[in-house]
């Protein structure tokens, strides 16, 4: 019975970080994580300012890379493949597991021209205007963009574009959805759209969502990450992960005192 | 010496002369503003006596004539004041250095932002820096001297003055222009835009020509007419290498005459001030102005329509 589970999760990650340490430079920034990420299920990271998050998430889609002076130790697979292996392609990984950034960057390009521009470069060979159309439904815009698709996708407001740069991220049709602190820049309507619409999404995407914002992540995750971030004799920090489990357990009964003291808001 | 018992009462220490400082704060805004006026007032200046003088210039040469005539013989008997002799020259000659200036300076702008590592870029751009030190009356003998003995070896029948050389060179002297505004246009594209291609699964090549260039586009083409506006108006090198024969043709292997070295001419000459073949530069000098005038608007008009607004 348990070990049938056991194996039931172990088939359904998508990514599994295993001993994972990353340095910027000398700097270790954060140490030894392992976690699986299941598939279509939303995955929240939390915890302080500095407590590697952001870093563990751009170690998934290899956007680490375009730090310089960045090294990431230890095993990152995706479905049982090692993401840090000789041979493997950032740009082909990029493409597989798309990502969403905290302050939305559309191009300074038409509507229609940003979610084109990824499939195009990607090779997308079928009919463009569908893509488009389909893409910009998924993540819940189209309704709001369908008549003006060829105004730039900067006289969007703040919240619209933040969704069409998920729309731009879908339409490679990745596997897996990396977002950093999506929400972080926009208003509380904005915002509660951006959620609906990640709940729609992980019928069909996995989600990994890193927020500030503890409600967000007890609304909208079915698993939480905790990281902490603790002192280093050299006057840094270096962040670790405290405890992972189900979004529910993490905020009703959490087995560390640390989570327990962050998710009652008693520091961070 | 020891600190005194009783310190001072504080009050006595602050005592700020309101008075003389507001006296200062006006004189020296007049001062400011004097200085401010004196650039604008030269250049209304220069505008107006070059408008005087044009003026005086189209009293006995007819303006249409001036437009369409297709000689430009000012010392003969019966001269004629075809403007298109010279604009031709000058258009051609601006057309080479830009299609030389254009490539050589937005590649080394691509390449100093983008792919340059840190210690070459610090070297790099220094040294690019110092090609557009360099005086132009140097390109100009090094074009005369170097370039068209080289350029006769593979093309036989060109001149010894030509557009080709000069044009060329004109492009090398520009080229600093373009790379360093370009890379400034580049540089300015947020790291947001590029790591958001990144993300999509762009290599690097991709996210260049897909997001950062077009995203810089109207710094780049900004940069671009102010080069062409400056090798409209550049002199030296033209006048040294192009030759002085106002020739109305768009062959880049013959000697020609460019509005700029014209003028040079008959300053230098000893026409007779007043003459008609002096106020003729006038002329071709409110010409050039004119023709510069409308290039920056352009660019102006251009950038202020299209760079985009990332805030």
């Amino acid at each position: 019975m348990i070990s049938d589970s056991m194996n039931q999760t172990l088939t359904e990650a998508a990514l599994r970080a295993q001993n994972v340490f990353v340095y910027y430079g000398s700097t270790l920034a954060v140490r030894d994580v392992t976690l699986d990420i299941p598939k279509n299920k939303i995955t929240a990271f939390i915890g302080p300012s500095g407590c590697g998050k952001s870093t563990i998430l751009r170690c998934f889609n290899r956007t680490n890379d375009l730090i310089s002076g960045a090294r990431v130790e230890g095993k990152i697979t995706f479905h049982g493949r090692d993401l840090y292996a000789k041979g493997v392609d950032p740009v082909e990984v990029r493409r597989r597991i798309g990502m969403v950034f905290q302050k939305p960057n559309p191009f300074p390009k038409s509507i229609y021209e940003n979610i084109a521009f990824g499939a195009r470069i990607n090779g997308y060979q079928g009919n463009m205007d569908e893509l488009v159309e389909q893409s910009l439904r998924s993540a819940a815009i189209w309704d709001e963009v369908k008549d003006k698709l060829k105004e730039s996708g900067l006289s969007l407001s703040g919240g619209q574009q933040q969704r069409l740069c998920i729309a731009r991220a879908i339409a490679i049709e990745p596997e897996i959805i990396l977002m950093d602190e999506p929400c972080s820049a926009l208003d509380p309507i904005s915002t509660l759209k951006v959620e609906e619409l990640m709940q729609q999404l992980k019928e069909r995407y996995t989600i990994v969502i890193v927020t500030h914002n503890m409600q967000q992540a007890s609304r909208v995750s079915d698993k939480t990450a905790f990281f902490n971030a603790e002192a280093t004799d050299k006057g840094g920090k270096v962040g670790y992960l405290v405890e992972y489990d189900d979004t529910s357990t993490i905020f009703s009964n959490p087995k560390q005192e640390y989570t327990r003291d962050y998710v009652s808001g008693r520091f961070g | 010496m020891t600190i005194s018992s009783s310190p001072p009462d504080p009050s006595s220490l602050w005592k700020p002369n309101r008075k003389a400082s507001k006296y200062v704060q006006r004189v020296v805004v007049w001062i400011f503003g004097a200085f401010a006026l004196v650039s604008v007032a030269t250049t209304f200046g220069i505008i107006m006596s070059l408008m005087l003088e044009t003026i005086n210039f189209f009293k006995t040469v007819p303006i249409w004539r001036f437009l369409t005539d297709t000689q430009w013989t000012p010392l003969f008997s019966n001269p004629q004041y075809g403007i298109l002799v010279l604009f031709s020259a000058t258009f051609l000659t601006a057309i080479i250095a830009i299609s030389v200036a254009l490539p050589l300076g937005l590649f080394s702008a691509i390449y100093l932002s983008e792919y340059a590592p840190p210690q070459l870029r610090k070297w790099l751009k220094p040294a690019l820096e110092i090609l557009a030190g360099v005086p132009t009356v140097v390109f100009g003998y090094f074009a005369l001297l170097l370039v068209t003995p080289f350029l006769q070896f593979f093309i036989p029948n060109l001149g010894g003055f030509n557009a080709l050389s000069a044009g060329l060179v004109l492009g090398v002297s520009i080229t600093p222009l373009v790379a360093s505004l370009s890379e400034d246009a580049i540089y300015a594209v947020p790291e947001s835009l590029q790591k958001g291609a990144y993300a999509l699964g762009c290599t690097k090549r991709e996210a260049i020509v897909g997001v950062i260039l077009p995203s810089a586009l109207s710094g780049i083409v900004a940069s671009c007419i102010l080069a062409i506006s400056r090798a409209l108006g550049e002199t030296m090198i033209v006048t040294l290498a192009a030759g002085q024969n106002p020739n109305l043709t768009l062959n880049p292997l013959v000697p020609i005459m460019t509005m700029t070295a014209y003028i040079v001419q008959v300053s230098l000459g000893d026409t007779p001030a007043g003459s008609i073949a002096f106020l003729s530069i006038f002329a071709v000098g409110m010409t050039l102005f004119i023709i510069t005038l409308i290039f920056n608007i352009f660019s102006f008009w251009f950038v202020r329509t299209f760079r985009e607004k990332y805030e």
